[in-house]
């Protein structure tokens, strides 16, 4: 199609260009300014005023500062024990219960199916599940962080659609040839569904990562608090922060550690993030779409 | 088909389905039947069994209040923040989806995408984080203001600043991530009625109102019931992390309270009365939002 342009179109097409310029920017420089404070020399900091575009000369104190700190090391090796082991039960989890969902032949199908959908409006609140985790006895356990979260009902749905979208002949011919429903599942499903598995990595993992609200309530013991946890008490209550040099600069030593804990905790799902972002959009359209 | 034929048949099936069913009625149907304790003076090494049963009173002393609270102060609270989110939050995903929409170089569009997502991979302690570091004495803020020759502020100091903090930072956050539903439901028009239009001598702003917007009309109002629903639920993390001792009086809402009674002071009975509580104006906040919807001629979401 020919497009006509009249001056009016070219002036909205400016001015959306410009709109969305400006919301990039707001949505990327406050990680960009982190970068830049936590590289930036105090007295250089110290001196600087208004907005930063480069590092206010250039160390590294701060992130040796945060890599030898014994508390971020113990709370990325907690939340690396939350995500490897938390994968693991999310996915066997949510793909078994989207396969059985897919199979709508099944006796019971019908009322689990209903139950599922009641509890994801209906919940008992925060106290009886905090005192059944309690009852569970993984009060103080990293496995609190690990199965109470084991199944999202709304990403199982979204797998459930997914596999629906893979024809059902396949699924009688392996059952012609006397596989069962391991074999559809494990050879079929999956290796079809390797864009929505790759999804549902994402969103679980994502959310073990950044979890704060179960660690909050369920973990007492230092020695297993997670990275969310410290990054609380060392970001917002400003605690823990022993600084060498009691300079005047010292607020500028601060920030700079402040800031370069923020990368040090944010680098990974910046790193993951470009190589997921075509999967996740299209994960969450297929959801939305066939909902 | 009797049922032990059906286990027959089925068995690899039921199997699979064991851990699935099993989470379910660990964590979601078990808790339900702690329901009851809202009705218990509640001790946990008596168990519910053994607790006194006290009737209604867990609930009548959510309206009396107590020596730290006042119900209306806390219900206040959550309600300023609800329709402050509905009436400042809610809009910005749909008018950013519409802009994105007419941007038309897909390359152009992809990268400003990828950009307004990012903020919602952010957990609320590193975002938190990084507003106490902005804001804060020596912060971005300030230095500004300095340069600019205005005196200094201290927003997380003063409680003026938490309500419209709290809804800046949920649309820093979450309103580049929320277009993505409203995006989906973009993609499904047909490119042909635009290209109709354009014959039929449609400006585009002619051409937002009568195909864009009808195409997302339904999507709006789902997700506005939807959030009636979660009305209530003003964000534990966010809200949690940002309060102080300064701004106590305004930051204390619903979620925030029951943490504070039930896990950390233990008093379960009376703070799972007040989780039913907001459970129960939930439901009739989505339930009237529908029938409205319903009466106004739209689809609803039941």
């Amino acid at each position: 199609m020919v497009e006509r342009k009249t001056p009016g179109e070219i002036t909205l097409n400016v001015f959306i260009t410009v709109i969305m310029v400006f919301l990039s920017l707001i949505m990327l420089y406050p990680m960009l300014y982190e970068i830049f404070v936590s590289f930036s020399e105090p007295l250089k900091l110290f001196r600087h005023r208004g907005l930063m575009f480069a590092p206010a000369g250039f160390r590294t104190y701060a992130y040796e500062w945060v890599l030898s700190d014994k508390e971020i090391w113990t709370g990325y090796k907690n939340t690396l024990f939350v995500i490897v082991v938390g994968l693991v039960v999310n996915l066997t989890l949510t793909s078994l219960g989207a396969y059985f969902l897919t199979r709508k032949d099944c006796m019971w199908h019908k009322p689990i199916t209903i139950l599922i959908l009641i509890t994801m409006y209906f919940s008992g609140g925060m106290i009886p599940f905090f005192l059944t985790v309690k009852d569970l006895g993984l009060y103080d356990s990293l496995f609190a962080l690990i199965f109470p979260t084991a199944i999202s009902t709304y990403n199982m749905i979204l797998l459930r659609s997914y596999f629906q979208s893979i024809p059902e002949s396949l699924v009688e011919s392996v059952l012609i040839d006397g596989g069962g429903h391991f074999t559809i599942l494990f050879r079929i499903f999956i290796p079809l569904s390797l864009p929505a598995m790759a999804v549902m990595l994402l969103y679980y993992g994502v959310g073990h990562w950044n979890t704060y609200f179960n660690a909050l309530i369920f973990i007492k013991t230092k020695s297993k608090f997670t990275l969310q946890l410290i990054l609380r008490n060392m970001l917002i209550m400003g605690s823990n922060l022993d600084v060498d040099e009691q300079t005047a600069e010292y607020e500028q030593v601060v920030e700079s550690i402040k800031a370069a804990m923020v990368i040090v905790s944010t680098v990974p799902i910046l790193c993951i993030y470009p190589f997921l972002q075509k999967y996740f959009v299209g994960g969450l359209m297929i959801g939305s779409l066939k909902e | 088909m009797p049922l032990s034929r059906a286990l027959v048949r089925y068995r690899w099936l039921y199997i699979m389905l064991i851990p699935m069913l099993a989470y379910y009625l660990i964590f979601k149907v078990y808790p339900a039947a702690y329901l009851v304790i809202a009705f218990q003076d509640y001790w946990p090494t008596t168990g519910i069994t053994g607790s006194k049963w006290v009737g209604l009173a867990n609930f009548a002393k959510i309206f009396k209040g107590t020596a730290t609270f006042s119900f209306w102060q806390l219900f206040s609270n959550t309600l300023i923040l609800a329709v402050y989110n509905l009436i400042f939050y809610f809009p910005v995903p749909i008018i950013l989806a519409l802009l994105l929409n007419e941007v038309k170089r897909l390359g152009y569009k992809k990268a400003v995408q990828s950009m307004v997502y990012l903020p919602h991979f952010l957990s609320w302690s590193v975002l938190v984080g990084l507003v106490y570091v902005f804001l804060g004495s020596t912060g971005l803020v300030n230095k500004f203001l300095t340069q600019a020759g205005r005196p200094n502020i201290a927003p997380l100091m003063d409680p003026q600043w938490f309500r419209p903090l709290i809804v800046i930072e949920a649309i820093w956050k979450e309103a580049g991530w929320g277009t993505i539903i409203y995006l989906a439901a973009l993609s499904g028009v047909d490119e042909q009625l635009y290209e109709a239009a354009v014959v039929d001598g449609a400006n585009r702003w002619k051409q937002l109102w009568h195909i864009t917007f009808p195409a997302i009309r339904g999507t709006i109002i789902t997700l506005f019931i939807l959030r009636m629903g979660s009305f209530m639920d003003t964000g534990f993390e966010q809200i949690y992390l940002m309060s102080n001792s300064k701004n106590r009086t305004l930051s204390q809402v619903f979620d925030t309270y029951i943490y504070e009674e039930g896990i950390r002071k233990a008093h379960y009975s009376f703070s799972t009365a007040l989780g039913i509580f907001k459970s129960i104006i939930s439901l009739i906040l989505v339930i009237s939002t529908n029938k409205i919807a319903n009466l106004v001629g739209e689809e609803g979401v039941y």
